[in-house]
């Protein structure tokens, strides 16, 4: 990732004065969607094979295809929780809880991917924060 | 109806002298308004008993079965059997379906099990079969005849051809959402030993079959499906009283086909979301059910739930004990010739469940 960056720095320098940085071009647009789709990609096989748990338990099981997740509401208030919470720690309560394991860090890469698996699977639905 | 309150309120005592609030199993009461012998069995499904290593199991699944298992004990009156809806390992290696059948034996009476895919697809049933015998058969009991499907077969490539191990065939049927899975069947050959079974029942001889997949199209991406539902369906259709008992799908289901009442029972390990939750992909839940709520992930036993199902004259009425949520009957309305939900059903009176996203 940080090698990319480094190359469009360069890329970027090279084009001099005539790069604007408010436009990009399909490919650019190419490239966003595919790196979300291989992050997404990497979270559905920690979805399905259980790794980010103890007890070989999968997010799948109970939630296949990633349904009954609703990344479209949070935030929202979590009564168990008693406050407005976020997904990732409703999933990191899934990963301690039937999945008997350890919490995972927001920014963990596994983190973003498994959110990424979630969001995606959900591509089109309406935006509802705070519903249940 | 006044039966089936009778009933209740006795289990209900039974329950609370032994201060426990559900009961995740369902337990089925025959009864035939004084023509013959009324009866009961109970019904346990889908414990999906996980080994972790050695002799470590997971254990909110083993929790579930081991509940199901003392409470089937404690029901009053007492079944005359017990029937497994299928799913007893979740991989299908015998240090589950040890651990499980180990679980299993505490149950007072007889024991009859339905193949689960999850039993299944490892050694294609040899050990279930060494525990628990054949992989379909039928038997009666006081006039009412009672057929066991072995529902989760598929292709012959997909089963022999497609895998390089027997480990790997049964990961890839494991996986409910797994696009590398095979629709289920019942197949030829089990057809036609229904038919010749059926052949020496009278046509107004109840009929209660159970089969692990339902018997009708619901969701193929999720294999809520049996590919040959149809051709089964056309060999009960001609039977007067027909009920289908299913499992698999983790969640009340209910529905009528002709002749064919269709329920399902809860699983014992985990509930399942309702196939339309999935907003990808097109499903169809009989239009006739309305699904129960959510289940709350912060109870663990949240909708595995148990039934109470009555059937008078062949037919169902099923009492549903959700943890959390108002308790729900399915009953079959002989006016309507289908099963209801005898507070809901109606538009007009309908208290819908929660939303489901």
């Amino acid at each position: 990732m940080r090698r990319s960056t480094l190359l469009l720095a360069i890329a970027l320098a090279a084009f001099g004065a005539s790069a604007r940085a408010d436009e990009f071009t399909r490919a650019d647009v190419d490239r966003y969607l595919k790196e979300f789709e291989t992050v997404a990609a990497e979270g559905r096989k920690l979805w399905t094979n259980g790794s980010v748990g103890t007890n070989g338990v999968a997010c799948a099981q109970c939630h296949p295809n990633a349904a009954n997740t609703h990344p479209e509401t949070y935030p929202k208030f979590q009564k168990q929780l008693g406050k407005v919470a976020q997904l990732f720690e409703m999933v990191n309560w899934c990963i301690r809880n039937p999945l008997q394991g350890q919490n995972l860090a927001a920014d963990d890469p596994r983190m973003t991917a498994l959110v990424s698996y979630i969001t995606f699977e959900r591509r089109g639905m309406k935006l509802t924060p705070g519903v249940h | 109806m006044s039966e089936l309150i009778t009933r209740r309120s006795v289990l209900a005592g039974a329950s609370a002298g032994a201060a426990i609030t559900t009961l995740p199993i369902s337990m089925v009461t025959l009864a035939f308004g004084g023509t013959r012998e009324d009866f009961t069995f109970t019904y346990i499904s889908d414990a999906h008993i996980q080994q972790i290593r050695g002799a470590a199991f997971v254990r909110n699944w083993d929790q579930g079965l081991k509940r199901a298992v003392a409470e089937a004990n404690l029901v009053k009156p007492e079944s005359d059997f017990v029937m497994f809806g299928g799913d007893l390992a979740q991989l299908g290696k015998r240090e589950e379906l040890d651990h499980g059948a180990e679980m299993l034996s505490k149950l007072k009476g007889k024991l009859y099990c339905v193949m689960g895919e999850h039993d299944y697809y490892l050694d294609l049933g040899d050990y279930w079969s060494k525990l628990y015998g054949p992989h379909y058969y039928s038997f009666d009991h006081k006039g009412v005849h009672f057929v066991v499907l072995n529902s989760i077969l598929t292709s012959e490539h997909w089963t022999f051809h497609r895998w390089p191990t027997a480990e790997q065939r049964m990961l890839e049927m494991a996986g409910l959402d797994n696009p590398n899975g095979s629709p289920f069947m019942v197949g030829d050959k089990q057809r036609k030993w229904l038919a010749n079974d059926l052949a020496k029942v009278d046509k107004a001889t109840p009929l209660v079959v159970f089969s692990h997949s339902p018997l009708q199209k619901i969701y193929k991406g999720w294999n809520f499906w049996t590919d040959d539902a149809e051709d089964v369906q056309a060999l009960l259709a001609p039977y007067d009283n027909v009920t289908v008992l299913y499992g698999h799908v983790h969640q009340i289901q209910y529905n009528q086909i002709g002749s064919i009442s269709f329920n399902s029972v809860m699983s014992t390990a985990w509930p399942w979301p309702y196939p339309q939750t999935y907003s990808q992909a097109e499903s169809h839940l009989p239009v006739l059910t309305i699904p129960m709520n959510r289940a709350d992930p912060f109870f663990e036993r949240d909708a595995t739930g148990w039934q109470l199902i009555d059937i008078g004259s062949g037919r169902v009425a099923a009492r549903y004990q959700l943890w959390d949520n108002e308790p729900r009957t399915v009953a079959y309305d002989r006016k309507a010739g289908r099963p209801v939900d005898v507070a809901y059903q109606e538009p007009t009176q309908r208290r819908l469940p929660q939303t489901h996203y």
